[in-house]
This record gives C-alpha cells, sequence and structure tokens, in this order.
C-alpha cells in the first residue's frame, strides 16, 4: 500500500481497518445494544439460517444499528426455522420464527428501529432454571 | 468485503506462551480451517489479558466468553461446541472462588471490575504484530495530531498538565522531564525507552511491548517531536525475545506506512527508531547505566549532574522515560491533560499497572487508578489469599520497595503515600505473602539479588549489601545475635545515604521496612531460634512426638550423634544441642512419631541434659 502521507490518510485508512475492531469493541457492553442471536443448529442451518445471519450482520452494519449478533442452539421451534431471538435493551427477548431475508428486513425496519411487533412472533410459553 | 462474524483471541503474552497457547492457537486455526469456518471465524494471538494464573486464556467474541486454562486438545471441542453449536463448554469458564459459579463473561468477573486500563488499554485486544488492528484503535492519531496542530510547547504543556509521572520508579513528573531536555540545544539529541524490566516478579513493560507495541513507538516520536530529537532508541533486555521479535515487526510495519522515517504526516518532522540490546543486569535500569552500556561501556552508573538531559547517549541530550510512561502519552493527547488528571489522587495522577504475584489467587497484570486501597486490590481484584491462610504483607517496589503490612491496607496508594509507608512505587511489582512466609527470609532472598546486581562501582553498595546479606544468613540460620539487629539497621541507612545511583540508595529498604514493622519475627529468630513460618530449616527441631513414641529404640541406634535418650519403651527425647539435624532418626522411625516442628518443649529438653 502507499504510506501515509497526512493525518487525512490516516484517518481513511482508520476507517478501512475499522471494521476489524467493530466486534470486538461492541462486545465490551452487550447489555446496552441491539441483540439478536440466530438459531444454528442443524435445522435452523439446513433451513437457510446462515443466510439470515449473514443479512443481519450485513445489513445492521449497514442501517448503522449498533448491534451484537451472535449464533446459538436449537431453540426448539424447529418448526419454524429459522428462527431468531430479539433483545432490546431493556426489554425481554423475542423470538421470531420462519425468518427469511424479507422477514429480517421488516425485523429490522419494523422491530428493531419502531419497536413494532411483527408477525412470526413465537410465545415463549416454557421457564428456564 | 466478507466479515468475520466471530473472533477467537488467543492470549499470545509470554505467561501464556509458556502454557503452551502457541498450540492452541494453531489447534484452533486448523480446526477452524478443517470446518471450512475460515471466512466466518477470525483467530488472533493477543497481548496479555493480565490474567495469568489461570493461563492460556481465550476470549470468544462476540458473546464475551472467557475460557481460562485452555489446552491444545480443547480447541476441537470449542469449536465443535461454542462456535458450530452455540453452546459455552462449562468446564472451560471461569470459576468464581467464591460463589463457586460459572463465570461466563469477563464483565462479570471480579478481577477486571475495578481494573481501568489506560496503559493496557489494548492488550488483549488486538493483534500486535498487525499495524491495521492498532490504527482501528486510533494509533498514531495522536502523533498526527501533535505534528499537525500543536508546537513542541504546547504539547509539552499538556503533558505536565496531565500530571503524568515517571512510572519506572521515583515518580518524576514527564512534562517537565521532557522540558528540561528541550531546552538544551544540540544538533543531534535522543529519545530512549527504558524497558530494562529486572525487577522480581515484575512483568509490565513487558506485556505492554507484547500487547501493543505501536503504543510505545507512537509516544516516541511524540517526545522526538517535543525535545527536538530524531532518533530514538529502545533499550530492551535480551531474555524478552517475544517483546523483541513483535517490535521489530511493528518498527518495520510503521516504516513501511510512513509513520516512521522521513517526513512523518508530510511535515518536517523526521524520526526513526532503533534496538539495543542489554544483558539482563538491574542497574542498568538506571539511566545513566542505560545510557553507559548503550555505547557499549560497562553498565554503572555515574554521579547526576550532568543529568542525562544535558549529557546522555555520546554525550548528547536524551530523555530516558519508561515503557509505562510512554504508553500513557497517546491516550493523553487525544483524550486531553484534564481528563488524565481527574483520574487519581491528589499529586498522583492516572493509573497504575502492578504485577500481582505470590500467595494470591488470581496472580497477574492489573491496571488500577491511583488511590485505591491495597484491601481492594488484594481482595476484590486478586481474589483474596491462596487457601484461605492469613494476609501477612505486601512487598512492593521489588528490591528496592518495602513491605506493607495489615495496617496499611487501606491506605490509598500512590507515590507518596508508599514512601511514607517506607515502601515505594517502584516498577510496580507486587509480591503477596501469607503467613507461612518469613520475613527475615524475604528480606535476605532481595538483600541477595541486590549482591549479584550490584554493579561494585561504589563501596557502600559493593560491600555494605553483602554485610548486610551475611548478617540476615547468619539470624535465618539461627547464629544472629542481638547486636546483629542493630547492626543492620545502622548498616542500613549508611549505604542508603551513601550510595552513588538509585540502585544503592534503595537496596537496604527491604530491610529497614521488615525491621520497622516485624521486629517481633528478628526478636524470635534471635533469642529464641524460632521461625514461626517454619522457613528457616536451621530452625526446625526433629521433635519426637509423647503420644506416637513406643520407645523402639530405633532412632537412637541410628543417630551419629547420640542425641537421642530414653529407655526401651519409653518415649524417647532429642537433645536439640547435640542434635544435627540430619533427619536418619525420622526416616527410620516406623510409626512417624518423628516430625518437623518450628519449636520443642524445652523444659523437657533441658532436663533430659542432666
Amino acid at each position: 500500500m502507499d504510506g501515509i502521507k497526512t493525518l487525512a490518510d490516516l484517518k481513511k485508512k482508520q476507517e478501512e481497518v475499522r471494521y476489524r475492531m467493530s466486534l470486538r469493541d461492541r462486545a465490551e457492553d452487550p447489555d446496552s445494544l441491539v441483540q439478536v442471536k440466530v438459531a444454528m443448529a442443524t435445522c435452523g442451518i439446513a433451513s437457510g439460517a446462515k443466510e439470515v445471519m449473514e443479512f443481519f450482520i450485513e445489513e445492521l452494519d449497514k442501517r448503522k444499528i449498533d448491534a451484537v449478533v451472535t449464533q446459538t442452539g436449537c431453540m426448539g421451534y424447529c418448526f419454524a426455522e429459522p428462527t431468531v431471538e430479539i433483545t432490546l435493551p431493556g426489554r425481554e427477548p423475542m423470538v421470531f420464527g420462519y425468518v427469511d431475508t424479507r422477514k429480517a428486513d421488516a425485523i429490522i425496519e419494523r422491530y428493531i428501529k419502531e419497536g413494532e411487533l411483527v408477525d412470526g412472533i413465537i410465545p415463549r410459553n416454557y421457564n428456564t432454571i | 468485503m466478507s466479515r468475520y462474524k466471530m473472533h477467537l483471541l488467543v492470549c499470545g503474552g509470554t505467561g501464556c506462551h509458556s502454557s503452551e497457547s502457541n498450540l492452541v492457537y494453531e489447534m484452533l486455526r486448523d480446526e477452524v480451517e478443517r470446518k471450512g469456518l475460515k471466512g466466518d471465524v477470525q483467530v488472533i494471538r493477543t497481548g496479555c489479558f493480565g490474567f495469568c494464573e489461570k493461563g492460556p486464556i481465550l476470549k470468544i467474541l462476540p458473546d464475551n466468553t472467557f475460557y481460562t486454562q485452555v489446552k491444545p486438545v480443547d480447541a476441537k471441542e470449542i469449536i465443535d461446541e461454542h462456535i458450530i453449536k452455540g453452546r459455552r463448554v462449562y468446564r472451560l469458564l471461569y470459576t468464581d472462588p467464591e460463589t463457586e459459579e460459572h463465570v461466563p463473561d469477563s464483565k462479570h468477573m471480579g478481577f477486571y471490575k475495578k481494573q481501568l486500563r489506560i496503559a493496557l488499554r489494548n492488550c488483549g485486544s488486538i493483534d500486535p504484530e498487525n499495524i491495521d488492528e492498532s490504527i482501528a484503535r486510533d494509533a498514531y492519531q495522536a502523533l498526527g495530531k501533535v505534528l499537525t496542530g500543536y508546537t513542541p510547547r504546547e504539547t509539552i504543556d499538556l503533558v505536565k498538565r496531565s500530571g503524568l509521572r515517571g512510572r519506572g520508579g521515583a515518580g518524576f513528573p514527564t512534562g517537565l522531564k521532557w522540558e528540561i531536555a528541550a531546552r538544551n540545544d544540540a544538533a543531534q539529541k535522543y529519545v530512549v525507552c527504558n524497558a530494562d524490566e529486572g525487577d522480581p516478579g515484575a512483568f509490565m513493560d513487558r506485556s505492554i511491548l507484547e500487547g501493543d507495541p505501536h503504543s510505545i513507538l507512537e509516544a516516541m516520536a511524540i517526545c522526538g517531536y517535543c525535545i527536538g530529537a530524531t532518533k530514538g532508541l529502545i533499550y530492551i533486555r535480551a531474555e524478552y525475545p517475544l517483546a523483541i521479535k513483535r517490535l521489530k515487526i511493528a518498527i518495520a510495519q510503521a516504516q513501511e506506512y510512513g509513520l516512521l522515517g522521513d517526513h512523518i504526516f508530510g511535515t518536517g518532522f523526521s524520526f526513526d527508531i532503533t534496538l539495543r540490546y542489554g544483558a539482563g543486569a538491574f542497574v542498568c535500569g538506571e539511566e545513566t547505566a542505560l545510557i553507559h552500556s548503550m555505547e557499549g561501556k560497562r553498565g554503572e552508573p555515574s554521579n547526576k549532574p550532568p543529568f542525562p538531559a544535558q549529557s546522555g547517549y555520546l554525550g548528547k541530550p536524551t530523555n530516558v522515560n519508561n515503557v509505562e510512561t510512554l504508553a500513557n502519552i497517546p491516550a493523553i493527547i487525544l483524550k486531553g491533560a484534564e481528563w488524565f488528571s481527574s483520574i487519581g489522587t491528589e499529586r498522583s495522577k492516572g493509573t497504575k499497572v502492578f504485577a500481582l504475584a505470590g500467595k494470591i489467587n488470581n496472580v497477574g497484570l492489573i491496571e488500577v487508578p491511583m488511590g485505591i486501597t491495597l484491601r481492594e486490590i488484594i481482595y476484590e481484584i486478586g481474589g483474596g489469599i491462596k487457601n484461605g491462610k492469613k494476609f501477612k504483607a505486601v512487598q512492593t517496589g521489588g528490591p528496592s520497595g518495602g513491605c506493607l503490612t495489615e495496617k496499611h491496607l487501606d491506605t490509598p496508594i500512590d507515590y507518596e503515600s508508599l514512601t511514607a509507608a517506607g515502601s515505594m512505587m517502584g516498577s510496580g511489582g507486587m509480591i503477596v505473602l501469607d503467613e507461612d512466609d518469613c520475613m527475615v527470609s524475604v528480606a535476605k532472598f532481595y538483600l541477595g539479588f541486590i549482591v549479584e546486581e550490584s554493579c561494585g562501582k561504589c563501596a557502600p553498595c559493593r560491600i555494605g549489601n553483602k554485610r548486610l546479606h551475611e548478617t540476615l544468613g547468619r539470624i535465618t540460620e539461627g547464629k544472629g545475635m542481638q547486636e546483629d539487629i542493630e547492626k543492620l539497621r545502622n548498616l542500613g541507612s549508611v549505604v542508603k545515604d551513601t550510595s552513588l545511583c538509585g540502585l544503592g540508595q534503595t537496596s537496604p529498604n527491604p530491610v529497614l521496612s521488615t525491621l520497622d514493622n516485624f521486629m517481633d519475627e528478628y526478636m524470635e529468630h534471635v533469642h529464641d531460634k524460632k521461625c514461626r513460618s517454619g522457613q528457616c530449616r536451621n530452625l526446625l527441631y526433629y521433635v519426637i512426638s509423647e503420644e506416637d513414641c513406643i520407645g523402639c529404640m530405633a532412632c537412637k541406634r541410628v543417630c551419629p550423634t547420640h542425641a537421642i535418650s530414653g529407655e526401651k519403651k519409653e518415649v524417647h527425647v532429642i537433645n536439640q544441642d547435640i542434635c544435627i539435624k540430619c533427619g536418619a532418626c525420622m526416616e527410620k522411625c516406623q510409626f512417624d512419631a518423628i516430625s518437623l516442628k518450628n519449636d520443642y518443649p524445652r523444659e523437657v529438653a533441658a532436663i533430659s541434659n542432666y
């Protein structure tokens, strides 16, 4: 690469490489961010959870929403895969089923941004220890 | 552009390195490749996380999972379970010693709760061998800001206002040091980074160099700009191969980017850095000795003045700063002097890195704001004393420092309070001692270190410390007398007052401070010939238990000095005046009746003499 000749060059370079660290910076304080958990067990992956996860990571970044996207195991709703659990700061986790990229788009736009509920919510009907 | 969904940070500090973190790194990388996750999961080797007690450390992001004591064989399970199935590997999580519960992420670990990381800001979260990661974390921004927007004068003022003081030991104000070096006119000046870290048990400088080398290079360039130097030298001991390797990589990368070299940021300022290796002499941490060593001369200190700021390396004005001091500089410039001076106490600003070692649960590297108490460090961050033993003292400042005891537990720590308590900040080694440690032996250990490391140039240090060491040796062997105590005190203060350099002037501190705080232990050694912690072998006694001895005479027959008396079927007694402590009796006894004790029933022994 070319040398860094000015402070502006350095800032540009920083912008270029910042994505490498953003994940690490965000992880420091997960409670204040939107948390997206994609169920990535065999059933989830078979019905396209991988693409959905990729979509969330890229789109949230593009739309400048600070979020942590992680994968998790099977939530047990294999009939409704891919399933995604969204936790908005200070709210109870909400699970959405049958999430494809179109649905994911709606979730980002309506639930994450506006807090409106969208179709496909799986009510949480169990207790954990 | 493909983005990694998960980052696996493997600690690559020397501590974890020596417990096979390298292999863990390779196994994880191979496993990631084998499972076809190469585009999704990034495996990175970082600098020290500080939690060396439980190394090797593996941190997984974004879920912030903190795995401890990861072995190479665990790599497959971690990838299969955690990465692919999203289930944490519980057996590798950190277990809270108090609640005995698994702590999934570092945010909830007591070890990290009270810490404030400025100098260690990037240690454990960036790849030190990749300049891009440093740049993403603001590396060289401060240099750019200074070169394009500040005059050297303004920069020095900013550092002065921040209240930053030298972290190497004496605590001299850094801004003032720069100002003096800047004031001296010369065609060539030098910036030297003192990375000759020699205190037993201290490794903060090494960790910074290994974890965030660019912060040091940047700070040296800033210093060069301020004082008008174009050359920087890092004096580092050859025992730090990993730090040297990473520094070399960092320098080469910075040069390639044009962040070191000629016309940095298109300005007229040029700066370059080279390494100088030390042979690991403790005295070379003293700045005049360090400069002599760099010049190829003997590593011996010389009289000040002239100070290095007037006549240093090759007779030119030289500014010497410690690694940790330099690591603070970029943060101060980016965040402002007021931000920095708002942290800490009245006269000691900012944070200090300490290396916690000894009888403490969480051995490791910590960075805390000045003014924190020892109690917070030991019980909250350090997790308390190992095996629930009783706290006795903490040795701070290495061989130049002293011991702090229970009564100092609630003293806020800063340069002044430590000096007032008879110790010193030093470079930040903190060795915790419990009830099983003998304070006389501890003092002897440090004096032994000083005797080895004294350069021999001045008599008080060369001869005085040797005599102090011998006297302590006599006391631990049970040959001490009352006048030895007086001798230690007198000679100690003479060495302190008359030595040439900082090494000799502080070397009797361990003796003097243990005399002040633990006189009763010295007295026991001298008068009762007793060491309560059982550390002094010569003050241990073979004692026959009255309950277990059946009077078989086996020990009596084997004793080479006929120290054991007693008839058949009667309890035997060892005469401690004759016993040479060979241990033959204990070996012979079939009934485990003979044991080593730190005291013996004196009346019984006295009667058996007749």
